[in-house]
């Protein structure tokens, strides 16, 4: 296998950090592993949706709630081994396209949780591209932490349907573990939105 | 309402829904995230899908049973009545047990006159209830499918 000499030198903790303080508004579901960490690392609030399962569904899920709450920014933060799980849900997007739904992908072109093996994103597939063919109307792709603001107007604007391929540095850092029992995050959730439990 | 190109539609079966906006999935356990996706937003949803389709989501399941999300899913079945594809009756076979393994209701109408009841009861049981709720639609509701026309 021919593996893509990475240089991303991003640190991923500080890029969510950013993006969080820049979009206080928006509702957030995060893919499972580094992205939930990160997610819960630069702040727990009711509007955080954590996933520690369902691997390829953060986007789709982002979609439902986007479509939902077409007055608020809807925000994914997931990874690349996460999206790559779920990319025909890119092409389910490019067909709805959601004024209101950011999709960033936290790309460190490996399976983090796993042992760090290297993902198709090192090997060959473009995110970003994949997302153009599938339509997704503002694709870009991020390599400095001086980006952040513009994609924080991107989120907050809710003007175009929006995907972000992050590129951030490889690394193992400490977890930061947030909430695991879906049904309280859930019901919080929803309590933030002023919806009852069901 | 979340639905798998190919999946015959009754309309009578969604007289309860007042508004259905359609949306095509490009696999089914996609519309189990985005219709959980939807009811985290305030919004119901139901998917609909043909069988061989539920293979597709047992993991994302999961999602149903660890958050005890409401869920329906409306599902025609292939594989079990004069099937002419073998291929469709592995997956045809195993439904019922993949979705009750995953801790999903199963409701299984085969009586034309008794399908708008059943899916009012599965609605019932989802959104009343947050229950998870699949209705199966027996293929000899459906009828044959004709091989030697075009669909």
């Amino acid at each position: 296998m021919k593996q893509h000499i990475r240089t991303a030198s991003m640190d991923r903790r500080e890029f969510v950090a950013r993006l969080m303080a820049a979009c206080p508004q928006a509702l957030v579901i995060s893919g499972l592993g580094s992205p939930s960490y990160d997610l819960f690392a630069a702040g727990d609030r009711p509007e955080n949706f954590y996933l520690w399962g369902a691997m390829g569904g953060a986007a789709a899920m982002g979609l439902g709630l986007a479509l939902a709450q077409p007055q608020r920014s809807v925000l994914v933060i997931t990874g690349d081994g996460e999206q790559l799980m779920g990319l025909g849900a890119l092409a389910t997007i490019g067909a709805q396209q959601p004024n209101n739904l950011s999709i960033v992908v936290l790309d460190n072109g490996h399976f983090g949780e796993t042992g760090m093996q290297a993902s198709h994103s090192s090997l060959g597939t473009s995110l970003a591209a994949v997302a153009r063919g599938c339509g997704i109307r503002q694709v870009t792709e991020i390599s400095e932490l001086g980006a952040t603001a513009v994609l924080a107007a991107t989120v907050n604007a809710r003007q175009a349907c929006a995907l972000a391929q992050v590129h951030v540095r490889a690394e193992e850092l400490p977890r930061a573990l947030p909430p695991r029992d879906g049904v309280h995050v859930k019901n919080r959730f929803r309590a933030a939105l002023g919806l009852p439990t069901f | 309402m979340f639905r798998m190109p190919g999946t015959p539609m009754s309309s009578g079966a969604f007289m309860p829904i007042r508004r259905c906006a359609p949306l095509v999935l490009t696999t089914e356990e996609e519309g189990v995230a985005t219709c959980c996706g939807a009811w985290l937003g305030g919004q119901r949803s139901a998917l609909l899908m043909q069988s061989s389709g539920v293979g597709n989501c047992t993991n994302m399941l999961s999602l149903i049973q660890n958050c005890r999300f409401p869920f329906l899913t409306l599902i025609t079945m292939r594989g079990e009545w004069a099937e002419f594809n073998p291929w469709q009756t592995p997956m045809g076979r195993a439904t019922q047990g993949s979705l009750e393994l995953m801790g999903i209701t199963v409701l299984r109408v085969s009586k034309a006159d008794e399908v708008a009841e059943t899916v009012r009861a599965g609605l019932d049981a989802a959104f009343e209830s947050g229950e998870p709720v699949a209705v199966l639609l027996s293929q000899s509701l459906i009828g044959r499918k004709k091989w030697n026309q075009t669909q």
